[in-house]
């Protein structure tokens, strides 16, 4: 799956990244709902429960709770859990878990205990999924010291970051945006081992700098296709790391193009895209050719209607309008 | 608050094109800093300022030609201030030393406070680069979002500028022509001039001045010049009728003894920059400021107080060779002190006719301010201090 041929799915890079983990240490397993005998409710784990049995790929009860609590004892106890929440919506029920146990043990126990827990979670809308489990909630987990929060949005983030987050001795939680589990593709020949520390540019451009990630990210790289045909070259980044920022990287960017534009699937209210904006004002002020400029979710419940929850959603053509917006004209 | 003028540059000036801010907005100035750089007729002349404050505001940007006496900036006492205040103008422009009208100012200003609206838009990038490029940004046009000024804009007015050629930095000498005309006809037509002479006995002076060059290096020498100004300067004191101006008001006797040195510009031309307070400054000192002087007013970087406020003006023609200086006074002044050639000539010292070496010292005064008594006491005055050059 990985020579570098065959394409493959998103879902595939995970599922092969997991599998990857349980082969490669008796310490990693995985839990949460359906994972074993349903496969995932996004067949992310189908067939793992047949591969590695029960005691690795373990069912949990509808208790998010409790099994994030479980998992956190079970880092505690020298194990390597990788727990799946279906979404980040139902992420919630476990919050008191990640935000008051996870992200706190290794201060509150001065350094005694860590808790090297990787969580999965799914996130995002576009899949008629209705308000309750379309929600992109990933910029308030980004806002807990204690936790690394990723976003693999490429195939490659996708099957090389569950090892980097198990390697790390603390809480890490990787953000899978529904609509990226049926992209495919071909891993580049070489692909290996990622970093969760840095942004990376995904397309170079000098006119202006998007900065994106996970699922909207190849709306980003459609819309930068649009401009570069109208004459604008867009560069794009791909945060990768909500927590912590790699700000370097999207101040060298800014600092080049001097104007940028956020897209967030998040709420604009209070969301990572107003930090990063932030952000962008206190480093390179005096380089800006523009105001920042934000594209995010309409600020409502994500709709159920196909029609609605598109238009709720950042769309490459509100990207675009974004862009020239802030370049003049 | 108060407001930093076009200056006066000359009796003859009427207007000047401001070529450079050298201080910006929010920078604390005190009397005596210079603080912009305005063309005239003399060339780019320094501008000082004569208040202690803060820059609250640019009225004129460079490039603007704008009349005597116009407000070119407001300074404040660094307080911020909370209404803009209304200035008109042309209120504020006192009448030009000639009546003849001056070409509508060119002050694109924003004079009312409801102006805020039509300030340029302008990304933090272009500020920047405008401001260490030195180039005002209402003088540009926008290509960014609602009309904004990009640094791109900035960038190509830059390259623009840099493709023009350069301020005339040196001095225009045609221009200074036609001001020297238009100063030397107002003294020929104005002023009633009287003239006194007198031949100054120089040795003892000449032979003190060698004595103490002797063990000076030759950057360090003292020149006769010096020892003139000294004299002129001193004997001042007592004359206060030729230091000063004399203007619709009358006599105005100077606040200072200010000692215009006529200074001949190479190629021609001629300007009498201010040596101020001679009388206070030792020989060393004296000499010190006539050599910066000189070396600045050929580099054409003298500034504008040097220019303006000379109470007297003292012509020394003696390196030229010439024997009399028969001075014409530069307005407003009322006075010109002419120095020739020292000579050696056969000359009754004592009871023996020996060869001494003398120079003819002239006075040009203006009669409406003093009368040739006073001339010549004055005169005499500055021969009696010549006689005791160790005094000086």
């Amino acid at each position: 799956m990985t020579d570098g041929v065959h394409e493959i799915t998103y879902r595939d890079a995970v599922r092969e990244a997991i599998r990857e983990a349980l082969l490669a240490d008796p310490r990693v397993f995985l839990m949460g709902e359906d994972v074993g005998r349903y496969g995932g409710c996004y067949a992310v784990t189908k067939g793992l429960l047949d591969e590695f049995g029960p005691e690795r790929i373990r069912d949990t009860p509808l208790s998010e709770s409790a099994f994030v609590g479980a998992g956190i004892g079970a880092a505690l106890g020298g194990m390597r859990p990788i727990v799946e929440i279906m979404t980040v919506n139902f992420s919630l029920l476990a919050l008191d878990q990640i935000v008051n146990n996870a992200a706190t043990i290794r201060h509150m126990s001065g350094g005694q205990f860590a808790v090297p827990l990787v969580i999965r979670m799914a996130t995002g809308a576009g899949r008629q999924l209705a308000a309750q489990h379309s929600h992109s909630l990933v910029g308030w987990y980004a806002h807990i010291p204690g936790l690394k929060v990723v976003t693999p949005a490429t195939l490659e983030d996708a099957r090389f970051m569950l090892g980097a987050a198990l390697a790390d001795p603390n809480p890490v939680l990787i953000f899978e945006h529904v609509m990226l589990y049926n992209r495919s593709g071909v891993l580049p020949p070489g692909a290996g081992p990622v970093d969760i520390r840095s942004a990376v540019v995904r397309r170079p451009g000098r006119h202006v700098t998007l900065v994106s990630y996970g699922g909207t990210l190849f709306k980003t790289l459609d819309a930068a296709e649009s401009l570069a045909k109208e004459g604008i070259e867009a560069e794009v980044i791909d945060l990768r790391v909500l927590r912590p920022l790699d700000v370097e990287t999207i101040l060298a960017s800014v600092c080049k193009t001097r104007r940028a534009v956020i897209v967030d699937e998040g709420w604009r209210s209070g969301s990572l895209s107003a930090e990063i904006s932030a952000r962008i004002t206190e480093g390179t002020f005096w380089e800006l050719d523009a105001p920042v400029g934000r594209v995010c979710s309409a600020e409502v419940p994500i709709p159920y209607p196909h029609h609605l929850e598109e238009a709720a959603l950042p769309q490459p053509a509100a990207i675009i309008a974004a862009a020239k917006a802030v370049s003049g004209g | 608050m108060a407001e930093f003028r076009m200056p006066s540059l000359g009796a003859d000036m009427e207007a000047g094109t401001l070529v450079e801010w050298l201080k910006r907005p929010g920078d604390r100035v005190k009397r005596g800093d210079v603080v912009a750089v305005v063309e005239t007729q003399k060339g780019a002349i320094e501008v000082d300022i004569f208040e202690d404050g803060v820059i609250e505001r640019w009225l004129v940007e460079p490039g603007t030609t704008v009349p005597v006496g116009t407000p070119l900036a407001l300074i404040g006492d660094g307080r911020v201030v909370g209404r803009t205040p209304e200035i008109a103008a042309a209120a504020t422009v006192p009448a030009p030393a000639a009546p003849r009208p001056v070409q509508q100012p060119a002050v694109a200003l924003p004079f009312e406070p409801e102006s805020r609206a039509r300030h340029p838009h302008a990304s933090p990038a272009a500020r920047r680069l405008a401001a260490e490029r030195g180039i005002a940004l209402d003088t540009l046009t926008g290509s960014g979002p609602e009309g904004a000024i990009l640094r791109s804009d900035v960038e190509r007015a830059a390259t623009a500028l840099a493709l023009r050629p350069a301020a005339p930095k040196r001095l225009d000498l045609t221009e200074m022509r036609r001001a020297i005309a238009a100063a030397m006809a107002r003294s020929k037509r104005e002023i009633p001039h009287y003239y006194l002479s007198t031949t100054v006995d120089l040795t003892r002076a000449l032979a003190r001045l060698e004595a103490a060059n002797a063990t000076r290096p030759s950057a360090g020498r003292l020149l006769l010049a010096a020892l003139l100004l000294k004299a002129v300067a001193r004997a001042l004191g007592q004359a206060p009728e030729f230091n000063g101006y004399f203007n619709a008001e009358g006599f105005q006797p100077g606040a200072g003894i200010h000692i215009g040195t006529a200074i001949a510009i190479r190629g021609g031309g001629l300007v009498a920059p201010a040596i101020h307070d001679a009388d206070k400054l030792s020989l060393d000192e004296m000499m010190a400021r006539l050599r910066d002087l000189v070396d600045r007013a050929r580099s054409g970087a003298l500034r504008s107080s040097e220019l303006s406020d000379a109470t007297i003006t003292v012509t020394n023609l003696g390196e030229r060779g010439v024997e009399t200086v028969f001075g014409v006074i530069y307005p407003p002044q009322v006075a010109l002190v002419g120095f020739g050639v020292p000579v050696e000539r056969p000359w009754a010292f004592g009871a023996e006719i020996t060869a001494r070496r003398v120079l003819t010292a002239t006075l040009a005064a203006d009669h409406r301010a003093s009368d040739g008594h006073r001339g010549a006491l004055f005169l005499a005055d500055i021969d009696r201090r010549l006689q005791s050059p160790e005094t000086l």
